[in-house]
């Protein structure tokens, strides 16, 4: 019994050590803060469109009966540019249909933005204030949340869709609904 | 004299930085001071979800800015702290206050502090038990009882 107490201390230390190795390796991003809205209805909304003479987008629009992308993004964003092309492809190759939601941007940068890059979105809105930024609980551009056929939000995902994170984790969490 | 002039300008210079640094002063306060007491209060309480750790009040980014302007459109719109808070929890879950709420997601965060205590207490009788002598056998007793009275005796 003495003996085994003696290993107490070294035990907790141990454990503690292994805690923290597993959580600096992984996926686990720390200064990502978990949505709130996983598994509600997406937040609603009605914005400008940005192309002239579109009608406004609302969250009618996400409601196609097909899971749908909603896109954050800002032609000052250095990694909205870089998630672009994946953008490109999950609309194109895979036939997602985005929303597009520009971000704290004015109308002329964003159109500038998308006439250079290519337009990945079904339609895009406008949110100048930011406003439907915070109803969506966003920290940044981009995030981009999956929402399914009914309107529930299933996954946000936090930072660009870049390197890894397409195919590791919003493509499963794609295929999982469709 | 010289040091109430140094005293004076450390007192000026702290003056002006401490407003230099409130950036929350800066923005078009509520006319109702009462209201943007209240305002101003709730901010201190909600993190900054960009340079995380900071309250809105303190925090320069973009996105605090905008939950600043938010708070005061709330409070002047008649919420209560509450409402605010609750408004913002529906949005950026429990993590937006930097006072973590009570609630079964926290119960070991709280309850930690009390839980090492216990342990500390209970490890601390188990060894008073232990390390209490036992009594002393009639032998020892008599030795005792020898030298005490040698030492009397010198």
């Amino acid at each position: 019994m003495t003996s085994f107490m003696r290993f107490i201390p070294l035990l907790i230390v141990a454990s503690i050590f292994i805690v923290f190795l597993l959580m600096m390796g992984g996926e686990r991003n720390p200064k990502e803060i978990k949505s709130v809205l996983i598994g509600k209805p997406a937040p609603a909304f009605s914005l400008p469109a940005l192309m002239e003479g579109a009608a406004p987008v609302t969250e009618a629009n996400l409601k196609t009966g097909k899971p749908i992308l909603v896109n954050f993004f800002a032609s000052w964003c250095a990694p909205c540019r870089a998630e672009h092309e994946n953008l490109m492809f999950l609309a194109h190759e895979k036939g997602i249909s985005i929303i597009g939601i520009a971000y704290k941007d004015t109308p002329a940068k964003s159109q500038a933005f998308l006439a250079e890059l290519g337009t990945p979105f079904a339609s895009v809105a406008q949110d100048l204030e930011g406003r439907v930024g915070i109803d969506w609980g966003i920290t940044g551009v981009p995030e981009t949340f999956l929402v399914d056929g009914d309107g529930i939000i299933r996954y946000r995902h936090w930072g660009p869709i870049v390197g890894d994170s397409l195919e590791k984790r919003l493509l499963p969490q794609l295929e999982e609904i469709q | 004299m010289r040091a109430a002039s140094i005293a004076l300008v450390f007192l000026v210079t702290m003056t002006f930085s401490g407003v230099a640094f409130a950036v929350a002063v800066d923005e078009k306060p509520l006319v109702d001071p009462a209201q943007e007491a209240v305002a101003r209060a709730l901010m201190k309480e909600i993190r900054c979800l960009v340079c995380q750790n900071q309250s809105i009040e303190d925090s320069n980014a973009d996105l605090a800015k905008d939950l600043r302007r938010l708070v005061r459109e709330r409070v002047s719109a008649g919420d209560t702290p509450a409402e605010v808070r609750a408004f913002l929890v529906a949005r950026y879950g429990d993590w937006v206050l930097l006072e973590p709420p009570l609630n079964q997601m926290t119960l070991f965060l709280w309850g930690s502090p009390f839980l090492i205590l216990l342990l500390v207490l209970v490890g601390v009788t188990t060894a008073r038990k232990k390390s209490a002598p036992e009594p002393l056998s009639r032998m020892e007793k008599a030795k005792l009882k020898k030298l005490l009275k040698a030492g009397e005796q010198t």
